[in-house]
């Protein structure tokens, strides 16, 4: 069988002149297509050190990381990633910041551009196509910057913390809003968070990392009686305490 | 058309009251100076023969645009300081983007860069002279000098401190590091690019001044000189006086760009 994605006995340090800082050590794992994974672990484990490493921005000191069976980092330009902040750019309208990507790629066609459009439609922000960044609110900027990732057609999301910058209710219905729009595109994800409900929430494998250097500690799969609950309603489903409870003694194993 | 409060009218009366004294109080201030500086001469407080007086440089101005000699020098003045100015903008982004390009050349090059800004560019201009000649195109080379060591500097300062993220966001897109100049950099710096522009315009206008003093056979530079030689008063101060319009003007224009600029911003958005 072939995975989206595949990670074998990935070991990754930082070198600075007071000396190397081991980040990632012997992290093996495997993506199905369609699956949404989340990785927790404590802060500072070098979770997002693992993405950038899978989206080619790192290169791995030991070990090898295939995308669709083939050896990385040819072909990085099916991920797309989401990073904490939203950061879009003021100076460039909502529509003209969909677009960034895609220019940089050189991939702006008539085609491309309805795709852009469209996607704005879909997704609630049409009205604020020439609308300046800072006349958003902060749901709105992360669905924008959401769509800025779609429009390049990534086979793979990773997202980085995207939701940790919102405030608590906004972050409620911004994870449940690109959950369900992840779900629906029929994206590959792989989200990297410290907040285990949003984890049990969101993702069908649950990938607990442990501190430092950061190894892959226990795999837990996470399935509800009802698969088509939305990130929200999963929230209220009698598993979800089950779930949240297991993943809590993982990462804190002496209580 | 909404009825004002009461609060809110006295608000906008007090702001306009503000508004009328600082303008009334600005103008005051020259006509008084004027009046007593004519004043003093005139009743021979002060020798009108080393302090020249408004009248007496009024005079001489108008006496020198009949001829129209003044504006000869005006517009000599002028055309180098802008030459001088438009080539530190352009000479300076171009060094900026390739020490940000990179790295390495920036950080071998920085001594350099500092110990040069540091100079007092005055003490290069005779230098220019022998090297280059009287003649425009050194005065022009002294108007930059002054500037545009600076300029790089404070550009690549500038560009150094735009937020990390924004430039990984181009990465995570797949860009460069051209890309991230381009589509992040360039457009975030826009304003201190402006604003390096308002102080070189002024420092471009010393060091064609200095140059003009050393090399010149024209210009305002060459008036003060010359005037200060033959005890030529009133054309020293006039130029003088020509020389803060001028400086004011120039510094204006530069708040034009800032202000078109920002004002396209809010119509495209």
């Amino acid at each position: 069988m072939q995975y989206a994605l595949e990670l074998k006995n990935v070991h990754y340090a930082y070198h600075t002149l007071e000396g190397e800082t081991y980040a990632l050590k012997d992290i093996t794992f495997s993506v199905r297509e369609g699956e949404f994974i989340a990785l927790v672990g404590p802060s500072g484990c070098g979770k997002s050190t693992l993405l950038h490493l899978i989206a080619g921005l790192l290169t791995p000191e030991k070990g090898l990381i295939k995308i669709n069976g083939s050896y990385h980092p040819d072909n990085t330009s099916c991920i797309g990633y989401m990073l904490q902040k939203d950061e879009l750019l003021e100076w460039r309208t909502i529509y003209q910041n969909v677009l960034l990507g895609l220019e940089i790629q050189h991939a702006l066609t008539t085609r491309s551009r309805a795709l852009a459009r469209a996607l704005l439609t879909q997704y609630g922000l049409n009205a604020f196509a020439n609308a300046r960044p800072s006349e958003l609110s902060g749901g709105m900027r992360q669905r924008a910057a959401l769509i800025r990732t779609l429009v390049l057609k990534p086979d793979i999301m990773l997202l980085d913390e995207p939701f940790s910058a919102l405030d608590y209710q906004t972050r409620l219905n911004v994870s449940d809003d690109i959950g369900q729009i992840i779900k629906k595109e029929k994206k590959t994800a792989i989200l990297v968070t410290h907040d285990l409900a949003e984890a049990v929430s969101l993702a069908d494998r649950i990938l607990v990392l442990t501190s430092r250097p950061a190894t892959i500690g226990q795999t837990v799969n996470v399935s509800f009686s009802d698969p088509g609950l939305s990130p929200l309603a999963r929230r209220n489903a009698p598993e979800f305490k089950t779930y949240f409870n297991l993943i809590w003694k993982e990462l804190n194993p002496d209580e | 058309m909404n009825e004002l409060s009461k609060n809110q009218l006295h608000y906008l009366n007090m702001h306009r009251r503000h508004k009328r004294i600082v303008a009334v109080s600005r103008v005051s201030i020259l006509l008084a100076f004027l009046f007593l500086w004519e004043f003093a001469a005139n009743t021979g407080l002060v020798d009108s023969f080393i302090f020249s007086s408004p009248s007496r440089i009024a005079l001489c101005f108008l006496e020198m645009t009949g001829d129209g000699s003044i504006f000869r020098h005006i517009g000599i003045t002028l055309y180098e300081t802008l030459v001088s100015f438009i080539l530190v903008i352009f000479f300076s982004l171009f060094v900026t983007v390739l020490l940000w390009l990179f790295r390495k050349l920036s950080e071998i090059l920085e001594p350099y860069l500092v110990v040069l800004n540091s100079l007092p560019k005055s003490a290069l201009a005779p230098l220019l002279i022998v090297w280059l000649g009287a003649n425009r195109t050194t005065i022009i080379i002294a108007g930059m000098s002054v500037a545009i060591f600076g300029s790089i500097l404070n550009l690549y300062s500038e560009f150094s401190e735009v937020d990390p993220d924004k430039i990984m966001l181009i990465y995570t897109l797949h860009g460069n590091r051209l890309h991230a100049l381009t589509k992040v950099v360039i457009p975030s710096c826009i304003p201190a690019i402006i604003s390096t522009m308002k102080v070189n315009i002024g420092l471009c206008l010393v060091g064609v001044i200095i140059g003009e003093f050393i090399g010149g056979r024209e210009g305002l530079g060459y008036m003060i000189i010359y005037g200060s030689q033959v005890f030529k008063l009133d054309w020293l101060l006039m130029s003088i006086c020509i020389l803060c319009v001028i400086a004011m003007l120039l510094y204006a224009l530069i708040g034009l760009v800032e202000k078109w600029y920002l004002g396209r911003c809010k119509i495209s958005g």
